[in-house]
């Protein structure tokens, strides 16, 4: 995990004593809330239907003991105790009040968290895959280069002010878990014929009411110039971008009406006259990143103990799980254990303040205190040696985030709808609670196989329901949730949009889907 | 509105020119773009600064052939949350090396002037009088900055090289390096 050095403290810091003073003159009239908007959204904070909700970033996923403890203590301090973990590596508190948000910034800072950028027409929280340094099918850790991209744009003076939001994310695997084709820019980091390793550029992916998938527009960058290939997209479309519209101001939009060999041509033009400039990357400036990367001092230990062999042959249901939730680790005797937050009747995402406080001590116990966030919205424990899988697993189900069901068709990932939302159109939750209800019976669940439901409870797709294998959509037709149904979408290495498939369907009839 | 330069609220010495009014001999003069296009040849030749008002949708790239005599360039927000102008004033600034007066010019509001500064401006038309008193405080709110520009404060990346590459965190500890 990256440790913080002065330098990064410091900014955090000052970033909290900066709000402080915004909100101060929010509330004493001196700023018009068509001033402060922007100000709050670059911290993270939305005005919603109930109250202001805190968006808290989770960079590229990854989150110390520390960390998670901290996000209960704002949870219980400051919120209804519980929080929700987002699509992109983010968690949101949805009942803050405006004069607290900078004492629960100014708390988080102190475990170095904050919501800078997690909103707004800015560069928000780069995204990576939550195996990332420890799956065994990644060339590198792509968090190195997920930190070195957070830095660059954390309070870029040239890039706060975008034409709309943007969305960087990473991925260093063969197999897709961070989702970069439907990115504003995805990274897919593989090696070229002369065995370099560097960066597949992707541009103008996106869902929202215009889905696309990204295209490539540099087939292999090398690492040196990461940031300043990066920089020139960003100088072109902060320049070109459509702001007369903004449903027409992502880059994809901008991608798709020049082209994207057009639109590649005017990045590569810029790119050239900065590319041997101060962004080049040297090796020292990398190492220094890397350095402050800390991995476990893993024990030797082999596949398949003993310990493991018993508790699978004695215990049905630890079986059913193991075979759900557990993954290969790149370490011998090591596994990545996914903790799902997808209870059956429950709200997809939701983690209470208890549950984040009991995984936080789990981390320290078995996973050298580290934990992962997902975009899938369940939680990760990357460092578990195989042995402590039964021990591991009776915990967990205690606090109830052993459901076996991670892919399967109760692992639904939703946004937060109509319940929270100030832009819905309909519920999301209680359609996704439904649904897991109906699949409680998991041979049922498993007969299906790996199967994706996304729901998103307005055309802005949250809950990224044009990748889902079923994707729905809530519409809104009278006054009254309908809800758009599509099939076949996937968000991996093979993206596709999902088709359409037939008229929308009101709420009343949701119990009734599981027969498509 | 109050010009703030170096800090301090100045009085602005620029007298700025509409359309296709006369330019007046021997006085600090802003024209348009259309009018710097059309008569660059006489304005060139003036005896007294001349600047351009110049739109964020117009290419820096046009106004290269000028700036060895421009004396200044103002840029606009037309909202503070348009920021096209911010990349063009890094473009002048670090691409075509203009070390006239860059103003910002618009709606420029307090929280904006420490982007506004790192990216080149050196003179703020500053929309609230409340803001302008402020500034000094407003551009010191920071004293860290991740990403290299020309405005001449260092970056975390230069700052961290000249200490030395971090040490390696000893395995499996969990101590802060400092």
């Amino acid at each position: 995990m990256y440790v913080y050095d002065d330098f990064d403290r410091t900014l955090v810091a000052e970033r909290v004593r900066e709000f402080r003073d915004q909100v101060d003159r929010r509330l004493s009239g001196e700023l018009t809330e068509d001033e402060f908007k922007p100000l709050r959204l670059m911290n993270g904070v939305y005005l919603q239907l109930h109250a202001y909700m805190l968006r808290i970033a989770i960079p590229y996923g990854t989150l110390s003991s520390e960390q998670l403890r901290t996000l209960a203590h704002v949870a219980r301090r400051y919120d209804k105790n519980y929080g929700h973990f987002t699509t992109r590596q983010n968690i949101q508190f949805n009942w803050i009040k405006l004069e607290e948000l900078p004492d629960a910034m100014a708390d988080l800072a102190r475990a170095g968290l904050h919501g800078m950028q997690t909103s707004g027409n800015c560069v928000r929280n780069i995204t990576t895959d939550q195996w990332a340094g420890v799956a065994p099918d990644e060339i590198e850790d792509a968090r190195i280069w997920a930190e070195l991209l957070r830095q660059h744009l954390t309070l870029h003076p040239e890039f706060s002010f975008l034409p709309r939001k943007f969305k960087i994310a990473l991925t260093a695997s063969a197999h897709d878990r961070a989702a970069v084709k439907v990115h504003d820019i995805g990274l897919r980091m593989h090696t070229n014929g002369a065995g370099e390793t560097g960066f597949e550029v992707m541009v103008g992916g996106g869902l929202g009411r215009t889905p696309f998938i990204a295209k490539t527009i540099k087939p292999f960058l090398p690492k040196r110039d990461l940031l300043s290939y990066v920089e020139a997209i960003l100088r072109t479309y902060n320049q070109y971008g459509r702001r007369d519209n903004i449903y027409k101001a992502r880059i994809k939009i901008l991608v798709h009406e020049l082209g994207a060999e057009k639109f590649a041509r005017e990045v590569e033009e810029e790119w050239q006259s900065i590319k041997d400039g101060a962004l080049a990357l040297d090796a020292s400036a990398v190492n220094d990143i890397a350095a402050r990367f800390r991995y476990p001092d893993y024990d030797e230990l082999l596949d398949g103990p003993p310990e493991l062999g018993k508790a699978l042959a004695e215990d049905k249901r630890f079986r059913a799980w193991v075979d759900n939730s557990v993954a290969n680790h790149k370490v011998a005797g090591r596994a990545i254990v996914t903790l799902s937050l997808k209870p059956v009747g429950g709200p997809p995402g939701d983690a209470t303040a208890e549950q984040m406080d009991a995984i936080a001590d789990l981390a320290d116990r078995y996973s050298y205190g580290e934990i992962r966030v997902g975009h899938e919205q369940n939680l990760v424990l990357p460092h578990v040696a195989q042995r402590d899988l039964p021990a591991l697993w009776r915990a967990l189900d205690a606090i109830g985030v052993a459901t076996p069901n991670v892919s399967l068709i109760s692992d639904i990932i939703a946004c937060p709808g109509l319940d929270y939302c100030s832009l819905a159109n309909a519920r999301s939750i209680p359609v996704a609670e439904e649904i897991t209800r109906r699949f409680k019976d998991l041979d049922l669940a498993r007969s299906l196989g790996r199967l994706h439901i996304n729901i998103s409870g307005c055309i802005n797709a949250c809950g990224h329901h044009h990748v889902g294998h079923i994707g729905i959509l809530g519409v809104e037709k009278n006054g009254e949730e309908y809800y758009q149904v599509t099939i076949g979408g996937r968000a991996g290495e093979d993206a596709e949009l999902g088709k359409l498939l037939g008229p929308a369907v009101p709420y009343a009839t949701s119990p009734t889907w599981s027969r498509i | 509105m109050l010009l703030v330069k170096a800090g301090r609220v100045v009085e602005d010495r620029f007298l700025r020119v509409l359309d296709d009014a006369p330019v007046p001999d021997g006085v600090p003069a802003i024209v348009p773009a259309a009018r710097l296009l059309a008569d660059a040849r006489d304005l060139a030749l003036r005896a007294a600064p001349t600047g351009v008002i110049w739109p964020n949708d117009r290419r820096i790239a046009e106004l290269a052939p000028y700036l060895d005599w421009l004396a200044l360039v103002a840029l606009v927000f037309p909202t503070f949350k348009d920021g096209r102008a911010y990349s063009q004033a890094r473009l002048l600034r670090e691409r075509h090396e203009f070390r006239g007066e860059l103003r910002a010019t618009g709606q420029v509001l307090r929280d904006q002037l420490l982007f506004l500064q790192r990216a080149g401006f050196d003179t703020f038309e500053v929309t609230k009088e409340a803001d302008a008193a402020k500034f000094a405080e407003a551009v010191q709110r920071y004293s860290v900055f991740y990403q290299p520009t020309s405005d001449g404060r260092p970056s975390a990346r230069r700052a961290r090289a000249a200490r030395g590459v971090a040490p390696p965190l000893v395995p499996g500890t969990r101590e802060v390096v400092r």
